[in-house]
């Protein structure tokens, strides 16, 4: 089956301004995201993984240029979004959805939940206005939902259920790609498991795509094609799931997943405990932004820059960002 | 059976809120018991009463909350009972606790020197100098790097994985003999709780003090805890050996709880949900309350609540559901989240 490009983010940064002094100059600059590139094919879920602060979340705005992004581009199915008037970028809303953490945030309570989906669908132009109460029910539907609850408010819901309003939100406008930014963080893990089937049975019904934003390694690796891992503000590896969670490369990446604890009280651990917190984005490391906290760090991790490469061990598009994937690999660097 | 020694024994709380909406059982029928030296853990789903028992247990229940029955034995004392300069006593000398969120906690106008030391001070009847002292000894202890300049920051100064080392130098501050330890990683990055974790186990080994943990999380309990308590609504529904729990769970609820977890360690073909949510703690169901979501409740699940009793003749192990008792009124084959099982009744 041939891959088709759905999006591609090049060299994407987002700089952030820090004001200061009396006169309230640029005194410096949050380095959210300092140059990533990926891509995402139609109808597979690609899911962005790392620790708070790393710029998870800035790439899923940026992409929809809820920020606008300092440098780079964002290409959807052949038009660079970053190029484009305010105007027309309100049309591709349509086509790029989100969905929030907390649904409280990105629902207005003094709205019914049918005014909400009907207001949605209204800005887009879906439907004409008579039908679309119907259409209305059958989301409802669709996301485990029933229809005489359309009147109701979201605060008559419980979290799990106000996701599920989320969900059927996105759903409203037929959107390609869904944006999901810790989308199933807050629920609790009955809850999330129903609200995560139901996005598996909604990609395979209508064909979507996800860019699915988590730091819950469990839940990427159960709904994930390939997982891109991201480490203050760079990518340091991306790869498919398999490759990443049975075979990963890159020290960080090692570290991140041996640092979860494992529901098994027999489960053999090898954890790799990182010292130290992560540095600040406002002055990152020079070289490679790991170094400080590496267990291998060299003096060239600490000028150079490692880039995204593959290696012979490596299958398919498996790519990590370090300079000693090989000798990590043989045993030959020395462990601090 | 049990040879250990239990340093806390907690016997069927009840606690209850007064709210405009009417009173809420917030906790109803909370056992456990904490071996010395031992971690329990207390594993449960938002709102099913983790930290109102924890609060029940050091007598910190905001001013609408009410213990109705039950008892906290800490040494075969009854806690419920102490007069409340006794208690003060015990809180801040024997059983310490960590909050989910440290900033509530700390003090922001105070440094962390000012704050442990004050701890210090207190418990240990020394003076302000060698209070400073030795709650630099306490940062270090904590694994917080150059602990002299630490001492001198105010808390929004730290990151949030030192400010819950901070929490934990002033909850260990009193050498307590029980530390009752709230989500104390759940607002951190998975790193940074590797080593806050790995902290805890280390000084609990090294000063022999018992751990309550209490957190939603499956993975931090089959890490830390020997024994644990599942709650679900305000209840206990299975207490017994953390080996057991995750080998051979017996509750429905654990069992779901279970299937439901996705897995970063293992390939899962598909997660099997735990149906419909936690009832409402304004409308508690009258029979077992996880009846309504149950795959095999019975008339008499509906019907009537079921207690929490041993399941062999050691008090290691307790089950609340009607399937392990003789009154059991279903099939004597089921099938619980794809899991055949026969009923022995
Ligand atoms: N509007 C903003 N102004 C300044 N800095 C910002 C802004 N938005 C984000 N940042 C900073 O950019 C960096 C990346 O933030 P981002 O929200 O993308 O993190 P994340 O990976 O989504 O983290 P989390 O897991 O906590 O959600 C952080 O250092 C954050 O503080
Ligand atoms: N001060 C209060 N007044 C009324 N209800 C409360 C109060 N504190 C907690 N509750 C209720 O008690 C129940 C148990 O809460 P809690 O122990 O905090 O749950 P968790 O298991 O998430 O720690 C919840 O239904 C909660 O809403
Ligand atoms: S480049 Fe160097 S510092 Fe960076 S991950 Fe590789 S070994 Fe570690
Ligand atoms: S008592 Fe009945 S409803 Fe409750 S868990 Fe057991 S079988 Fe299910
Ligand atoms: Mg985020
Ligand atoms: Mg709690």
């Amino acid at each position: 089956m041939a891959k088709k490009e759905l999006l591609k983010v090049e060299g994407l940064k987002q700089y952030f301004p820090i004001k200061g002094g009396f006169l309230g100059r640029t005194v410096n600059h949050v380095k959210a995201l300092d140059g990533i590139s990926f891509t995402v094919y139609e109808g597979e879920t690609v899911s962005i993984v790392g620790e708070s602060g790393c710029g998870k979340s800035t790439t899923g705005r940026a992409i929809l240029r809820l920020e606008e992004p300092t440098e780079g581009s964002v290409t959807f199915q052949g038009t660079d979004l970053t190029k484009i008037s305010t105007r027309e970028m309100r049309k591709f809303r349509k086509d790029l959805q989100i969905i929030f953490q907390d649904p409280y945030a990105s629902i207005n309570p003094r709205q019914t939940v049918a005014s909400l989906l009907n207001e949605a669908m209204h800005i887009q132009n879906v439907l004409p206005a008579n039908e679309r109460r119907a259409r209305i029910e059958e989301l409802l539907e669709t996301v485990g939902l029933r229809p005489y609850q359309a009147d109701r408010y979201p605060h008559e819901f419980s979290g799990g259920q106000r996701q599920r309003i989320g969900i059927a939100r996105a759903l409203s406008v037929d959107p390609k790609l869904i944006i999901c930014d810790e989308a199933v963080s807050a629920l609790d893990v009955s809850i999330q498991a129903q609200v995560l089937n139901l996005l598996e049975e909604l990609q395979d019904e209508y064909g979507l795509t996800y860019l699915f934003i988590s730091h819950d390694l469990g839940v990427v690796r159960h709904i994930s094609d390939r997982i891109i891992v991201m480490y203050l503000g760079k990518i340091v590896e991306i790869a498919d799931k398999t490759s990443l969670f049975e075979n990963p490369q890159h020290p960080y990446t090692k570290a991140l997943l041996s640092a979860i604890p494992v529901p098994d009280p027999d489960a053999v651990k090898n954890r790799i405990v990182l010292k130290g917190d992560v540095p600040s984005p406002i002055d990152p490391p020079a070289g490679c932004r790991f170094h400080t906290r590496c267990p291998f760090a060299t003096d060239k991790c600490r000028t150079e820059e490692p880039l995204l490469r593959t290696t012979s061990a490596m299958k398919g598009e498996h790519e990590a960002a370090c300079h000693y994937i090989e000798e990590i690999a043989a045993g030959t660097m020395i462990e601090k | 059976m049990n040879e250990m020694e239990n340093i806390l024994v907690v016997n069927n709380l009840q606690t209850t809120f007064k709210t405009d909406a009417g009173d809420i059982r917030a906790v109803d029928g909370v056992s456990f018991t904490v071996p010395k030296g031992k971690t329990i853990g207390i594993v449960g789903e938002s709102g099913s009463g983790k930290s109102i028992t924890s609060l029940t247990i050091l007598r910190l229940l905001a001013s609408n909350g009410r213990v109705n029955g039950g008892e906290v034995l800490f040494k075969g004392k009854d806690l419920l009972k102490l007069p409340e300069k006794a208690m003060r006593e015990i809180r801040g000398n024997q059983i310490s606790m960590i909050f989910q969120e440290p900033m509530t906690s700390l003090n922001p106008v105070y440094t962390v020197g000012q704050q442990i030391g004050e701890t210090i001070q207190i418990h240990k009847k020394v003076g302000k100098k060698e209070a400073i002292q030795q709650s630099i000894e306490m940062l270090k202890l904590v694994g917080i790097p150059s602990p002299e300049k630490r001492v001198k920051q105010y808390p929004h100064e730290l990151s949030g994985g030192m400010r819950q080392r901070v929490m934990i130098a002033m909850a260990l501050a009193c050498d307590p003999e029980i530390l009752i330890a709230d989500e104390p990683t759940t607002a951190l990055d998975v790193t940074i709780q590797a080593q806050i974790l790995e902290l805890i186990k280390d000084l609990q080994n090294r000063l022999g003090m018992s751990v309550i943990m209490i957190t939603h999380d499956l993975g931090v309990v089959a890490e830390t805890c020997d024994y644990v308590a599942v709650m679900y609504a305000g209840q206990v529904v299975e207490y017994s050996d953390v080996r057991s729990l995750f080998k051979n769970p017996k509750h429905p609820y654990t069992l779901g709880l279970l299937n439901s977890l996705p897995r970063h360690d293992i390939e899962q073909e598909k997660l099997i949900p735990i149906k419909g949510m936690v009832p409402s703690p304004h409308e508690m169901p009258v029979g077992c309350r996880f009846a309504p979501r149950c795959p095999v409740a019975t008339e008499l699940c509906h019907n009537k609540m079921p207690q929490l009793l041993n399941t062999n003749d050691s008090n290691a192990e307790q089950i609340r559901c009607w399937m392990f008792s003789d009154e059991w009124d279903g099939d004597s084959e089921v099938t619980l989240y794809g899991e055949k099982r026969t009923i022995k009744g």
